[in-house]
């Protein structure tokens, strides 16, 4: 595998777009709700509950542009249902976000897609029955061909198609699937189900790609490459907001980490300023063994 | 036992199972069977109502006589606006709840449609329980058959003119090619030669079949039209399922969330799925009507339906070629058992019994058999073969994962 070698903190080999993205975080303070110089999306006052339980009561949040953001949290936290809230496919009981400076309440779930913000599913959601070029095909936007008076006119946009098709198979072979291309989704193992869906989600062109949980049951090896994958992503301009279990990869792979609990934020700062944050270590073991996981880490 | 198999009239038996495997009601069943597939094969919705859209065929061609006056054509842009607006009044409250809402309501919707056509209060319009008669003048007479002729669909038949004979080599040749690859690349094999010689006697034997076949000269120039309007949606659709819409669609079918996070409206899609197909179902009401030269309301109730959906099912989800085969092997095995024991009783002596066990007591009761068999097939069917004979059998398999 094109695996590199684990850095604590991986900024061993810190490309220059990181070096930008990190320097803009400087200056942002370490508290929960911090202004972001660049934010490319910020919610306020978002509170959703379900019955009693309040799965997610967030004052304020702002994800920096440009950077790779983590949302971490024990079980339960209310990440996925944060997702859902910011890209539509909930709503929320109170409260106000926006994205790119676009207010995204009232705007259906598909436009946050065409809007450039794209997120994947802790539950991965492959098209079993189609093939995993299929797939990706699916997920470019603007396609003349999904129209369905054009659906029978293959000239209107059979050139479109051939030029999916080529960034398709480009994207295939950089999460190494090319070799799946054909084959039905449904034989895809887990980990390469999750490598698929993220590739899907790139098809769209987002400028926000939001994954849930990218690395639960990849393994080791790959990991590592689609961690590579992932600052390619912000290499290229994307911004990345995603939810990990795995503190070692958050650390390697984030330039600012938000940590949620029991639905609301309560902290926020870089990798080192979290790992040595005790209100975080309590909310994921309880008051008093906070001390181990800080060795931990 | 055997002198008895020997006494019936075999002859007959095949000629009426081959005139009912190519006859109007396999024709009609097809286009319905078609419109079903895009909205229940490719786009998963469960719709039960598939009567009702084609009763919005029948009468807006059956209203251009009664309650218009004016020349018949104009219903095929009506049928496509009424079939509009029932698939949007069936599709608005539904298509953004779970998938089983949408099948109540269709289900009802159809119905109510089916009430409210034959009822006394809507006579002006729709001429009440008696249907309308006498539509389609134009079409009907202008016709190169005589109508108290016989006619088959052999292509070399004495009767057949120059552009029938190049018309119904073209469709048996084009449908042999497909149905014999299709068949072919199930198979394990010497696929390549299988590609060559399935289609080949397939051919053959749609050309026997067709030979064998035998039709009045009344409705033989809409049985005629009729195949020519399933080869044509049938192409369509075909194509259209493998354009980016059909990509939509089939992804919709699977997971609507997955596809909805990629920025397609799922809503619309589905909108667009279900009005499509009844929009095509029309066309089996229309073609339906013309042949018989009238509309009758009960024609049009949840049986014909569940009929349809039997067809599909049987031929197989999700594939063009099965949503054509498979109305025609309805057709044509329902109508095999029905002869079969018809001529059995006959030669019997008027009852059929077995180990003294009287199974059928006089040719009344020969219609239930024939439900009850077909029923039977059914379960067999989705036993040994969940997918239906065209059905793709990889695609059931990955269900479970
Ligand atoms: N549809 C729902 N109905 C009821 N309760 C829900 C629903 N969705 C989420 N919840 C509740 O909201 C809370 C937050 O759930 P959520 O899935 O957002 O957690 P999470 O942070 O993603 O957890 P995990 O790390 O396990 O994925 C949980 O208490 C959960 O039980
Ligand atoms: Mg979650």
């Amino acid at each position: 595998m094109d695996a590199e070698p684990l850095t604590v903190n991986g900024s061993a080999d810190l490309s220059e777009v990181a070096r930008v993205a990190r320097g803009a975080l400087e200056g942002v303070p370490a508290t929960p709700g911090a202004g972001k110089p660049d934010p490319i999306m910020t919610a306020v006052g978002v509170r959703r509950s379900f019955g009693g339980i309040v799965a997610v009561d967030v004052d304020r949040v702002e994800i920096q542009r440009g950077s790779i953001t983590a949302l971490i949290g024990p079980n339960g936290a209310g990440k996925t249902t944060f997702f859902n809230l910011m890209t539509g496919f909930d709503a929320p009981d109170t409260g106000a976000w926006s994205f790119n400076g676009t207010s995204l309440e009232k705007v259906a779930a598909h436009r946050t897609a065409a809007m450039g913000m794209v997120r994947t599913f802790q539950l991965t959601k492959s098209l079993t029955k189609m093939s995993v070029i299929e797939n990706m095909k699916l997920g470019a936007t603007g396609q003349r061909g999904e129209k369905w008076w054009n659906g029978v006119l293959p000239f209107r946009w059979r050139a479109q198609e051939t030029a999916i098709e080529a960034r398709a198979d480009e994207l295939l072979a950089r999460f190494s699937l090319d070799h799946m291309r054909d084959e039905y989704a449904g034989t895809l193992s887990g980990g390469q189900r999750k490598l698929l869906e993220m590739s899907r989600a790139l098809m769209t062109n987002p400028q926000l790609v939001m994954l849930d949980e990218p690395m639960a049951g990849v393994n080791p090896a790959l990991k590592q490459s689609l961690n590579k994958h992932i600052r390619g992503l912000r290499d290229e301009g994307m911004t990345v907001l995603f939810v990990e279990h795995d503190m070692d990869m958050v650390h390697d792979l984030s330039d600012w980490v938000i940590v949620m609990a029991e639905g609301r934020i309560i902290a926020e700062g870089t990798p080192d300023q979290i790992s040595s944050n005790t209100a975080v270590i309590d909310a994921y073991l309880g008051t008093n063994q906070g001390k181990s996981l800080l060795e931990d880490m | 036992m055997l002198a008895a198999f020997s006494d019936m009239n075999w002859q007959l038996i095949a000629t009426a199972t081959l005139t009912a495997v190519f006859g109007v009601d396999a024709m009609y069943f097809a286009i319905a069977a078609i419109g079903l597939n895009v909205q229940f094969g490719y786009a998963g919705l469960l719709n039960f109502g598939q009567a009702g859209f084609m009763a919005c065929g029948a009468y807006a061609i059956g209203m251009t006589a009664h309650y218009w006056n004016i020349s018949f054509w104009w219903g095929i842009p009506m049928a496509i606006g009424y079939a509009t607006v029932f698939g949007l009044i069936m599709g608005i409250p539904t298509l953004r709840l779970r998938s089983d809402y949408l099948a109540i309501v269709t289900i009802a919707l159809a119905e109510l449609l089916r009430l409210i056509v034959r009822s006394v209060t809507f006579k002006k319009y729709f001429n009440g329980s008696d249907g309308i008669n006498g539509f389609g003048k134009t079409f009907t007479e202008e016709t190169p058959f005589n109508p108290s002729g016989k006619y088959s669909l052999w292509p070399f038949d004495q009767n057949a003119n120059l552009f029938g004979r190049v018309m119904l080599l073209l469709i048996f040749s084009v449908a042999s090619v497909m149905v014999g690859r299709m068949i072919a690349d199930r198979l394990r094999g010497p696929r390549e030669k299988l590609r060559v010689i399935l289609p080949v006697v397939i051919f053959a034997l749609v050309m026997l079949g067709a030979k064998q076949t035998e039709y009045g000269g009344l409705g033989f120039k809409s049985l005629i039209v009729g195949w020519l309007v399933v080869f044509v949606i049938g192409a369509l659709i075909y194509m259209l399922m493998r354009s980016p819409w059909g990509r939509v669609i089939k992804g919709i079918r699977e997971d609507e969330e997955a596809v909805r996070s990629l920025g397609k409206n799922i809503y619309s899609y589905k909108l667009q799925a279900l009005i499509l197909g009844g929009a095509i179902a029309t066309f089996g009401g229309m073609m339906f009507s013309l042949s018989r030269g009238s509309v009758q309301p009960d024609n049009y109730s949840r049986d014909t339906t569940f009929f349809v959906l039997t067809a599909l099912v049987l031929g197989g989800l999700a594939k063009v070629t099965g949503s054509i085969v498979g109305p025609m092997l309805y057709w044509g095995i329902s109508q095999f058992i029905s002869v079969f024991l018809f001529e059995l009783t006959q030669a019997w002596g008027g009852r059929v019994e077995i180990f003294g066990v009287p199974l059928i007591t006089s040719s009344s009761q020969i219609g239930a058999w024939v439900q009850g068999l077909l029923g039977l097939m059914l379960v067999l069917l989705m036993v040994f073969r969940p997918q239906g004979l065209f059905g793709n059998r990889k695609e059931m398999a990955l269900d479970g994962r």
